[in-house]
C-alpha cells in the first residue's frame, strides 16, 4: 500500500512546529535549544527525503545527505559552544545567556 | 585653429594650477604664459584676416538640450569677436609676461610660500573665461564666460587672502555684480520666453519682424533691452553699480590691467553691441544708456580729479572711458564704442602696467602724495606712461581728417573725439546735452591724467630718500609689454579708424545692424567745425590747468581745495556713493542676516536639533532598547513571527486567500 505524501509532510511539519516552539517556549536549558534545532533540521531533512521518492528525482536524497553533515557538524560546534560556557557561568541555564541585552 | 585658441589657454590654467608641484613653479608660470602669447599671435592673423576663419558657429558640443531649450557649446568668429580676440588675448599675453617678473618677489607672501602658478592659473583661466563669453553664439554660453570672468576677478581681487581689504573689495566685487547679472538673467529669460530661442541669429530674426509685442505698455524690446542694460552695467561698472571697481584696485597690479581696465570691464559695451538689433529697435533704452554712459564718464572723471592712490585715479578714468563706450552705443553708434574699446585696452593696460612698475621700484607706495621726481630713475616707465597719457587725453592734430582723409593722432585722440562727434551728430533728443558733458570729462580727462604724471614723474621726490635712491627700473619683462602697449597706444587709433568707423567698408557690417533711420555711420563727418575742436581744445584746456597746478605754482591745489571745501570733500568721498549704499542697503542687508543669524540659526535651527537631540532621540533609544532582552528564545520568536508574516503575504498576493 502507498502512504499518501501529506502524512509524511503533516509529520515533517509537526516536527518542525515542535522544534521551533521548543527554541522559544523553553526557558530552561540550553541543550534544549540544541536538541530542537535538531528535530527542525530532521523535518525538513524528512521534506527533501519524500519529494524526492514522490517526484522521482534522486538529488533530495542527495540533499538529505548533506543536511545530516551540517547537522552533525552544527551539534558537535554547539555542544562545544555548550562546555565553554558551562565552564565561564557554571550553568547553562538560559536566563544567564543574556549579556547581549541592549 | 579656433578651438585652439579658447581651449588652449583652459589647459595652460589647468596644467598651472593643478600640475605645478610635480613641474614646478618657473615650468608652470612659463607654460602657462607662452600659451597665451601664441593665441595672441593666432589671434592677430584671424584679426587681419591672414587666416581666413569661417564665419559662422562651429559646434564643439551639444551643452545642454532640454525641451526647447537646445544649447549647443559652439564658437563663432564674426568681426565682433575678432575685435574681442584681438583685445583679449593680447593684453592677457603682454600682461602674463609682465607678471613673470612683476609676481617674482611678492612681499604678501613668506619665502618658502607658492603662490605664483595659482597667480597665473587664475589669469589663464580669465582669459578663457573672457574668451568662451566673446565667442559664443548663444546666451547660455555667454552666461557661463560671463560668470567665469566675475570668478577669475572675484578670484584675483582677492589674491592676497592675508589682507582683509582684499577679501572685502572680493567680495564686494562679486555681490554688486550679482545685481547686475540679476538682470541680465531676467532679460535672457524674457528673451527664451518669447523667442524661444537663445541661439543669437534666431533671437535676431525673431526680434527683426514687427512682433507688436507689449509688456507693462512697453515694446518688449525696450524692457529686454533694459535688463541686459541692467547686467552692462553691473559688468562694466557703470554709475550706481560701479563701487566695486575702485575697490578692485586691491588686486596685485597686473590684474587691475587686463581685468578691470582692458577686458572684462568691457564685457558689458560686447553685450550692448552684440545685442545691437535689439537696442536698435529699443530708442528709450537708448537714450538710458546714453544718459548713463554720460553721467558715468562725467562722475568718474570728478572723482579722479581728487584721488591721490595711483591705481585708483586710473581705475576711475577706466569708469570714464567705460562711459565713453556706453555713450557712444547709446546714440547708435557701435562700430565707435567697439573702437574705443579696442584703443582703450592698449592704452589702459599700458597706463596700469605703468604704474604697476612705479608700485614696484617704489616697494608698494601707491600714494602720489609720495612720489616726484621718478623722471630720473625710471626713465622708460616715464616715457611709456607719458604715451599712454598722450593718447587717453587725446593728442593729436585735429581736423586732419580734411587733409589727409583720416584723423591723425594718438589711439584716444581718434577713437574719442569720434565718440564725440558721434554722440553730437545722433538724433536723440539729449545729444546736445550729451555733447557738452562728455567734451568737459574730456577736459578733465586731460586734468587727471597729466595730474598723475607730473605728480609721478615731475618736481621733486616726496617720500623717504632710500626709497628713491634704491628704485630703479624693473626687469625686461615687464619693460617689453609697456614697450609693445605703447606702440598700440600711439598706432591703433590712425590705423585702423577706417575698417572700424567707415561707413561702406568698415568689418562690422556682418554683426552690428543699425536700423534704416541710423545714419551715424556718415552723419559723424559732417558735425561742424567747432565740435571737431572742441574735445582737443577741452585737452589743451585740461593740460595747461594741470601745468599750472602741478608745474608752476605747486600751492595752488591745496589752496583751490580750502575755497572749496563741500566740492573738494563730495568728489573725494566719490560723490558718497558707499556711504550711500551702506545706509541704503548693507546696514539693512546686515539687519536680515544678523536676524536670520542670531533667531533664525541659533534659536531656531539650533534650538530644535538640541531639542530633538537632547528629548526626543533618547526617549525613542530607551524605547527600542527593550526589545533587546539579549533572550536568544525572543529573537527566535520575532524571527519566527516576520518569516510567517513574509510568507503570509506573499502566498496571499501570489495564490489569494
Amino acid at each position: 500500500m502507498i502512504i499518501p505524501i501529506e502524512h509524511f509532510l503533516i509529520v515533517s511539519a509537526s516536527l518542525f512546529v515542535i522544534g521551533v516552539f521548543g527554541i522559544f517556549l523553553n526557558r530552561k536549558n540550553i541543550i534544549i535549544i540544541l536538541m530542537s534545532i535538531e528535530l527542525i533540521l530532521a523535518s525538513v531533512n524528512i521534506n527533501f527525503v519524500v519529494f524526492s521518492s514522490y517526484l522521482g528525482d534522486l538529488v533530495g536524497q542527495v540533499f538529505a545527505m548533506f543536511i545530516l553533515t551540517v547537522a552533525a557538524a552544527e551539534a558537535a560546534i554547539g555542544l562545544a559552544i555548550l562546555v565553554c560556557f558551562y565552564r565561564l557561568r557554571n550553568s547553562i541555564f538560559i536566563e544567564d545567556a543574556n549579556t547581549m541585552k541592549g | 585653429m579656433i578651438e585652439i585658441l579658447i581651449f588652449g589657454p583652459l589647459l595652460g590654467s589647468l596644467i598651472a594650477g593643478f600640475m605645478y608641484r610635480s613641474i614646478g613653479e618657473n615650468v608652470a608660470t612659463i607654460l602657462a604664459t607662452s600659451i597665451v602669447i601664441l593665441g595672441a599671435i593666432i589671434s592677430w592673423f584671424v584679426f587681419l584676416d591672414i587666416v581666413p576663419v569661417d564665419n559662422g558657429s562651429v559646434v564643439v558640443f551639444d551643452w545642454i538640450i532640454s525641451g526647447s531649450l537646445n544649447s549647443q557649446w559652439a564658437v563663432k568668429v564674426d568681426s565682433l569677436v575678432k575685435v574681442m580676440l584681438v583685445v583679449v588675448l593680447s593684453v592677457s599675453s603682454l600682461v602674463h609676461l609682465y607678471s613673470l617678473g612683476y609676481m617674482r618677489h611678492d612681499h604678501n607672501w613668506n619665502s618658502g610660500e607658492k603662490y605664483k602658478a595659482r597667480f597665473f592659473s587664475y589669469l589663464s583661466f580669465f582669459t578663457f573665461a573672457m574668451l568662451v563669453l566673446v565667442s559664443s553664439d548663444n546666451l547660455l554660453q555667454l552666461f557661463f564666460g560671463w560668470e567665469g570672468v566675475g570668478v577669475a576677478s572675484y578670484l584675483l581681487i582677492g589674491f592676497y587672502f592675508k589682507k582683509p581689504t582684499a577679501n572685502n573689495a572680493a567680495m564686494k566685487a562679486f555681490i554688486v555684480n550679482r545685481v547686475g547679472d540679476f538682470g541680465f538673467l531676467i532679460g535672457i529669460f524674457l528673451i527664451f520666453y518669447h523667442s524661444g530661442s537663445i541661439n543669437f541669429l534666431e533671437i535676431f530674426s525673431f526680434f527683426s519682424d514687427d512682433n507688436k509685442i507689449k509688456l507693462l505698455g512697453l515694446k518688449i524690446e525696450e524692457v529686454i533691452c533694459f535688463f541686459l542694460f541692467i547686467g552692462a552695467m553691473g559688468k562694466s561698472a557703470q554709475i550706481f553699480l560701479h563701487t566695486w571697481l575702485p575697490d578692485a584696485m586691491e588686486g596685485p597690479t597686473p590684474v587691475s590691467a587686463l581685468i578691470h581696465a582692458a577686458t572684462m570691464v568691457t564685457a558689458g559695451v560686447f553685450l550692448t553691441c552684440r545685442f545691437s538689433p535689439l537696442f536698435e529697435a529699443a530708442p528709450q533704452v537708448s537714450t538710458l544708456v546714453l544718459l548713463v554712459g554720460v553721467l558715468t564718464a562725467f562722475f568718474a572723471a570728478t572723482t579722479a580729479l581728487v584721488q591721490n592712490d595711483i591705481k585708483r585715479i586710473i581705475a576711475y578714468s577706466t569708469c570714464s572711458q567705460l562711459g565713453y563706450m556706453f555713450a557712444a552705443v547709446g546714440a547708435g553708434f557701435y562700430q565707435a564704442a567697439m573702437f574705443h574699446l579696442f584703443t582703450h585696452a592698449f592704452f589702459k593696460a599700458l597706463l596700469f602696467l605703468g604704474a604697476g612698475s612705479v608700485i614696484h621700484a617704489m616697494h608698494h607706495e601707491q600714494d602720489i602724495r609720495r612720489f616726484g621726481g621718478l623722471r630720473a630713475k625710471l626713465p622708460i616707465t616715464f616715457f611709456t606712461m607719458t604715451i599712454g597719457t598722450l593718447a587717453i587725453t587725446g593728442v593729436g592734430i585735429p581736423l586732419s581728417y580734411y587733409v589727409l582723409g583720416f584723423n591723425f593722432g594718438l589711439s584716444g585722440f581718434v577713437s574719442k573725439d569720434i565718440i564725440i562727434e558721434g554722440v553730437f551728430a545722433s538724433k536723440n533728443s539729449y545729444s546736445f546735452h550729451a555733447f557738452v558733458f562728455l567734451t568737459f570729462s574730456a577736459l578733465l580727462t586731460s586734468f587727471y591724467s597729466w595730474r598723475l604724471v607730473f605728480l609721478t614723474f615731475f618736481g621733486s621726490f616726496r617720500g623717504k630718500i632710500d626709497d628713491f635712491n634704491h628704485c630703479h627700473e624693473p626687469e625686461r619683462t615687464m619693460l617689453i609689454p609697456l614697450v609693445l602697449l605703447s606702440l598700440g597706444a600711439v598706432f591703433f587709433g590712425s590705423f585702423f579708424e577706417f575698417d572700424f568707423t567707415s561707413a561702406k567698408y568698415q568689418i562690422f557690417s556682418d554683426s552690428i545692424l543699425l536700423s534704416k533711420e541710423n545714419t551715424i555711420l556718415k552723419d559723424f563727418h559732417y558735425v561742424p567745425v567747432v565740435v571737431k575742436l572742441a574735445p582737443f581744445l577741452a585737452m589743451l584746456i585740461g593740460l595747461s590747468i594741470a601745468i599750472y597746478f602741478y608745474v608752476i605754482n605747486p600751492s595752488a591745489p591745496r589752496v583751490l581745495a580750502n575755497q572749496q571745501p563741500i566740492l573738494y570733500k563730495f568728489f573725494l568721498n566719490k560723490w558718497y556713493f558707499d556711504e550711500l549704499y551702506n545706509i541704503m542697503f548693507v546696514a539693512s542687508a546686515k539687519k536680515i542676516g544678523n536676524f536670520f543669524w542670531k533667531v533664525g540659526d541659533v534659536k531656531v535651527i539650533n534650538g530644535s536639533i538640541h531639542g530633538i537631540g537632547l528629548s526626543v532621540i533618547p526617549y525613542l533609544v530607551a524605547l527600542a532598547s527593550r526589545l533587546q532582552s539579549g533572550f536568544v528564545f525572543h529573537y527566535a520568536l520575532v524571527m519566527i513571527i516576520g518569516f510567517t508574516a513574509i510568507m503570509s503575504f506573499f502566498i496571499i498576493s501570489f495564490y489569494g486567500l
